[in-house]
């Protein structure tokens, strides 16, 4: 088992033609991903790595059956990608894109979740689950097929937290990359269940940043809803407090978002909290072998 | 991307959002020009620079002649001002703002910004003006009073008649004009990509009018490339140094206090690099995030930033590739110490993408000084270890 994607799941590449999703996606097709076309408008009708291109998302969910779709579009056209794999039915999209203006997402996310579309990301290394399906842009070789999931801001914390499982001589189930913009799609809350359901997943690694307050939010869902043991970090604590401007962005969160607020709200929920990444593979260890 | 109040209130005029009079002023010549100009009888001599708090540290001050504007303009600009938004160090005022005196009945707040809970734009407002807002906020919550606005429906009236009632304003002139100003204002938000607009003192006038008396604007980065008059505002001088120039190469620079120089690429991990340094002992000379494009000549780049800071006593090199590929991590590193005198150790842990492709370039060249190093607390101990020269 895993969460959200599997070997069987049905993955379509919209920006499928361009350098980095040419690229990207060769690497999730040579790993495995059941990668059944993509999109680029004008090109319809073209094959592109041995795969179908379409020149619109629905065309391409209605011939495919797609109903992931991997964003590789430049930052200027995520809103409009992601409204469009909306429409046409895409249930997951996972935006690799970085740089992505924040209006856009806002407009975007808020129309995926009216018609029900998950997204992940933007600016995120996207979604694995260990030997069956890789959706983004991780080096897939480290991810051994195990119990452990992990969700994270980072996207190359994500491939710290991985590899410290791994040589612990742990698997991951499923790892997920959530990204750290304004705006974001599935994020901790909404993962964690996900994990705690999966009966495979015996342990969550939940790997965090400074700012925002996602972390405190994530530490009251675990304290009531999670029984899973859940091993985090947060990235930060040495960070020289950010060059603001104004107030008015940390009277909104209501806190400060800093690393020892947020370790500390994780420890009260009985999260196993390190103060390095390099101590995430002794901690999984310890709290399996419990 | 910050900007300066009198750059914040030229948009607020193009967009109707009432301000009073000013004009910017980088000399106390121009400075006594744009006073007479303006009028008087009274006039603010405003510093500008990026950052709040300008009036407790001694940067606006009031005038009652031309005389007076001369000599406070002598006075601030040239100064360096210190704030509880500065660094300890301050910054140098370069640029003067001399405004007309207002007729000042009231002091509110008021504010636009990013609310990521919502992930809408939120309006913020308050009676209690003129003071230090994270002040109010955590004394005085219930004077505050924030209301959400859904970019898809944008301004309605009720979301003015909320703001109006919401601030105790009673008068229907007075109701009528601040709807119209926070508008306006919301308009000008979405228009420009801002991040935040923040306004406080907004003041209320004896004829009941809405008066912008200061102005902080901050827009959203990656939605420069659409707004080229806004990216047209950016002041360089009021950034660092070394963090415009490594921008320039795709690397994100940030200078800290410590002796070891770190190069890491993802900010997530340049962050937990540094925090597992602090963990060994150890403290950070920067925070640099080489970005996923990462080659030879930008690693160069960022050794040659990292060795111009004379505290740094050793480099931790700190790749886990997924985009960046690690060979190209290595030949940066062979190149920069060709064209720069690397003259301290540099441990090297590289991982993920053509990781042993890299371990063999760097064998092959053969270069002193370097440590290499199998994972992250290994990097982390040999990096404090030869900081300390041990």
């Amino acid at each position: 088992m895993s969460i959200l994607v599997n070997k069987d799941t049905k993955v379509i590449v919209q920006g499928f033609t361009g350098k980095e999703g040419s690229f990207h996606a060769e690497q999730c097709i040579t790993y495995g991903t059941n990668i059944v076309g993509g999109v680029t408008p004008n090109k319809g009708g073209q094959e592109h790595l041995g795969k179908p291109v379409f020149d619109t998302v629905a065309s391409a969910v209605k011939s495919t059956g797609a109903t992931v779709s991997m964003i590789f579009v430049p930052p200027a056209f995520v809103g409009d990608a992601v409204m469009e794999a909306a429409e046409a039915g895409i249930e997951l999209a996972v935006i690799i894109t970085e740089g992505a203006p924040v209006k856009d997402m806002q407009m975007a996310k808020a129309h995926a979740t009216k018609h029900g579309m998950k997204t992940l990301g933007p600016n995120c290394p996207g979604i694995i689950t260990a030997e069956e399906c890789k959706i983004g842009i991780m080096p897939g070789m480290i991810f051994k097929k195990g119990n452990v999931g992990l969700i994270s801001k980072s996207g190359t914390l994500t491939y710290e937290g991985t590899n410290q499982v791994v040589q612990a001589g742990y698997g991951i189930t499923t790892a997920v990359g959530i990204g750290g913009d304004p705006i974001i799609g599935l994020s901790y809350n909404q993962l964690l269940p996900m994990f705690e359901a999966d009966p495979e997943t015996e342990c969550i690694v939940m790997i965090g940043e400074i700012g925002g307050d996602l972390e405190i939010q994530a530490a009251k869902l675990i304290k009531e809803k999670i029984t899973k043991p859940v091993v985090a970090f947060i990235a930060g604590q040495t960070a020289p407090k950010g060059k603001t401007m104004g107030h008015a962005g940390a009277i909104v969160s209501g806190s400060a978002g800093t690393a020892a607020e947020k370790m500390a709200a994780l420890e009260a929920a009985g999260v196993r909290v390190v103060v390095s990444p390099a101590e995430i593979g002794k901690a999984v260890a310890e709290v399996l072998s419990k | 991307m910050n900007i300066h109040e009198y750059q914040a209130k030229q948009i607020f005029a193009k967009y109707g959002v009432p301000t009073p009079k000013g004009i910017m002023a980088e000399s106390v010549k121009d400075a006594v020009i744009a006073a007479e100009v303006l009028g008087g009888p009274i006039w603010v001599v405003k510093a500008q620079i990026h950052a709040g708090g300008r009036g407790l540290g001694g940067g606006v001050k009031l005038a009652k002649s031309i005389d007076e504007v001369e000599a406070l303009s002598n006075e601030i600009l040239g100064m360096t001002l210190v704030t509880h938004q500065t660094t300890a160090e301050g910054k140098l005022v370069q640029k003067l703002y001399i405004e007309d005196g207002a007729d000042i009945k009231d002091e509110l707040y008021l504010s636009v910004v990013l609310d990521r809970k919502s992930e809408m734009p939120l309006i913020m407002a308050s009676t209690e003006g003129g003071m230090d807002i994270e002040t109010v906020a955590e004394n005085t919550p219930e004077k505050i009073i924030t209301i959400p606005v859904d970019p898809a429906i944008g301004f309605q009236g009720f979301h003015g008649r909320e703001l109006a009632f919401g601030l105790g304003i009673t008068d229907k002139l007075e109701q009528k004009n601040i709807i119209s100003f926070a508008e306006k204002l919301f308009k000008l938000y979405m228009d420009n990509d801002a991040e935040m607009i923040e306004i406080n003192p907004l003041v209320k006038t004896g004829s009941g009018e809405f008066l912008a008396l200061d102005g902080k604007m901050g827009f959203d980065n990656s939605a420069l490339g659409r707004q080229p008059e806004i990216a047209a505002m950016r002041d360089l001088t009021e950034e660092d140094a070394d963090e415009v120039e490594a921008s320039h190469y795709g690397l994100s620079y940030v200078a800290l206090d410590g002796e070891i120089g770190c190069m890491v690429n993802g900010a997530g991990l340049a962050m937990g690099t540094m925090d597992t340094i602090n963990y060994m002992g150890g403290t950070p000379a920067n925070f640099l995030d080489v970005g996923g494009s990462a080659n030879a000549e930008t690693v160069a780049k960022g050794f040659e930033i990292i060795l111009k800071n004379p505290k740094v006593k050793a480099i931790f090199v700190n790749i886990f590739g997924g985009i960046v590929r690690c060979d190209r991590i290595a030949n940066g590193i062979i190149e920069a110490t060709k064209i720069t005198d690397v003259n301290v150790p540099v441990v090297v842990r590289l991982d993920g993408t053509n990781a042993p492709e890299a371990a063999e370039i760097l064998k092959n060249a053969n270069i002193a000084n370097l440590i290499v190093a199998t994972d992250l607390g290994d990097g982390a101990a040999k990096a404090v270890a030869a900081a300390k020269g041990e």
